[in-house]
């Protein structure tokens, strides 16, 4: 099962995270970890999620993803993991 | 499981450092496009290129969007086509035939470039081989994606001072011939001394006779990660300051070898080989130079700078060898002068001069790279220059290389704009005395004492 990264970052502000969950959930994408922190009023999220089951295809989703955080005025990134795993791992 | 701070590490590098993929280069050998008709062979050619690297452009596209990482550039490297050409090329004119072949198969797969309007002469020329050279600079100034190599010297055969004599004439009238656009032609051709078969990145690539029917070779880059790396060690003994070298280039290795793998089986292809290398751009940040203030030298070209390069060049290949499964190509710090911001600014500020250079390319990989000199240089000269780089490559078993662009119409003091990733540079002064009766003299200089191994 090939895992993905979604990263969000951006000025913190109200329903971040239920607007990405509320996305994923309606296109069958499975979170398996989230973590989250704020650095200087930065919001700065990670989801490790399952797209296995998805609706859509990689591309689309991740251009999806990609609007919504402009509407929200945050950065979403959508990675497959391997490119963190094959950096940080042996 | 990764966790935030390795991921935002990750990302840091790619949108803030220029961490990319600089380029995947496809070699498509062409040893069964041979033909004693020139236009047989020529479609065997576009065929045979058209139909390896049909999805070469958006594999890696894909590969960019789904791993998040910048893939700069797609290109094709192809067996010397004095090899492949011999049976059906009679003359230079013949030659420039295959050229634009090349670069219609090169724009119609989307590339940005295709290497191999090579010879390998470093022993002796055939006639094929002399009509390849002497075509070059109709070659470079009728096509937009060609790159061109020759090879003029090793280890093992010396050096071919007819070719190196000949070579400073074409790159003369490759500048002459491309003077309307800076000279530009010179950027893609490369004179070189143990010239390595799988090297991914241009002007050199070329398709070596050893290799597979296709390979895909991956050049990986970003010394704005080894930069910013360092600029949190500053004052640090030598061993803090090797030891992030090698931690650096093993990260930016790891994300090279993935994308090789990816490509390879996406593509169905062999993965041939990482080329480890710290490979600079002209944007900002993207600079071997400032890695080399970084290290602490005022501008590159100040004493104790050959050593912080050799440091550097050492350090790349251990972090990396052990990331990759195959290592190999040109492997190790570029140092071109025009594709690197901080080489420019050592040049206007009268830093880094030509001897300078050459000096550093004991130390690095390849050679004098990238340097506009006056137009007005003799052939000559440039022979001599070719002559000097080959000897330090014969000598000291390494690859070395010259792409020097004698800029017609210009002189010291002007500068010159190649554009894109080729850059801008200052025209740097040339060592005026003659070698013209050196390079006049023909033959070949013998193998080195030491490559007697057997």
């Amino acid at each position: 099962m090939k895992k993905t990264v979604i990263t969000v970052v951006g000025k913190d502000t109200v329903g971040i995270i239920a607007k990405v969950c509320t996305y994923l959930a309606n296109n069958k994408i499975n979170i398996l970890d989230i973590s989250q922190t704020i650095v200087q009023e930065y919001f700065n999220m990670m989801m490790i999620v399952d797209m296995n089951a998805s609706i859509k295809p990689f591309a689309q989703i991740s251009s999806e993803l990609s609007q919504i955080g402009e509407e929200i005025g945050v950065k979403i990134l959508c990675q497959h993991e391997d490119i963190f795993d094959k950096m940080h791992r042996l | 499981m990764i966790n935030i701070f390795e991921v935002n590490e990750t990302n840091k590098m790619i949108e803030q450092e220029n961490l990319d993929v600089r380029t995947i280069t496809m070699g498509v050998s062409l040893l069964d496009c041979c033909d004693a008709d020139l236009s047989a062979c020529n479609q065997k050619i576009y065929d045979k290129i058209t139909a390896t690297a049909k999805d070469l452009v958006a594999v890696g596209r894909e590969i960019e969007l789904e791993y998040g990482i910048p893939i700069v550039n797609k290109r094709i490297s192809v067996t010397p086509i004095s090899l492949v050409g011999a049976a059906a090329c009679k003359s230079p004119e013949d030659f420039v035939t295959i050229a634009k072949t090349l670069d219609d198969a090169a724009r119609k797969v989307g590339v940005n470039f295709i290497g191999g309007y090579s010879a390998l002469v470093s022993k002796g020329m055939t006639t094929a081989d002399e009509n390849l050279i002497r075509s070059v600079p109709m070659a470079l100034s009728c096509t937009e994606y060609v790159c061109s190599s020759v090879n003029v010297g090793s280890t093992k055969c010396g050096i071919n001072m007819d070719a190196v004599k000949l070579l400073g004439e074409i790159v003369k009238e490759t500048a002459q011939k491309t003077k309307e656009r800076d000279s530009l032609g010179c950027a893609k051709l490369v004179v070189f001394c143990n010239a390595p078969d799988d090297n991914p990145f241009m002007a050199g690539a070329f398709h070596g006779v050893t290799e597979a029917d296709a390979i895909i070779n991956v050049g990986v880059s970003g010394p704005g990660v080894v930069k910013e790396a360092l600029s949190h060690i500053r004052g640090e003994n030598f061993e803090v300051l090797c030891e992030t070298v090698k931690k650096t280039a093993f990260k930016i290795t790891r994300v090279g070898q993935l994308v090789a793998q990816e490509a390879s089986r996406r593509l169905g292809i062999p993965f041939g080989i990482i080329d480890l290398s710290l490979a600079p751009t002209p944007a900002v940040g993207d600079s071997v130079a400032d890695i080399l203030t970084e290290i602490g030298l005022e501008y590159a070209g100040a004493p104790g700078t050959t050593a912080a390069l050799a440091l550097l060049n050492d350090q790349v290949k251990k972090g990396g060898v052990m990331a990759s499964s195959y290592v190999g190509g040109l492997s190790g710090a570029f140092i071109p002068v025009s594709e690197d911001q901080g080489m420019i600014d050592a040049v206007t500020a009268g830093a880094l001069s030509l001897e300078k250079l050459e000096a550093m390319t004991c130390v690095c990989s390849v050679g004098l790279d990238m340097i506009a000199i006056p137009g007005s240089t003799p052939a000559s000269t440039i022979s001599g220059i070719i002559a000097d780089e080959m000897a330090i490559g014969m000598v000291n078993q390494k690859t070395t290389a010259v792409r020097v662009i004698p800029v017609i119409g210009k002189d010291v003091g002007e500068t010159v704009e190649f554009g894109g990733l080729l850059g801008h540079a200052p025209i740097m002064p040339v060592n005026p005395f003659s070698c013209e009766a050196f390079v006049n003299r023909g033959g070949r200089i013998p193998a080195p004492i030491h490559s007697f191994k057997n």
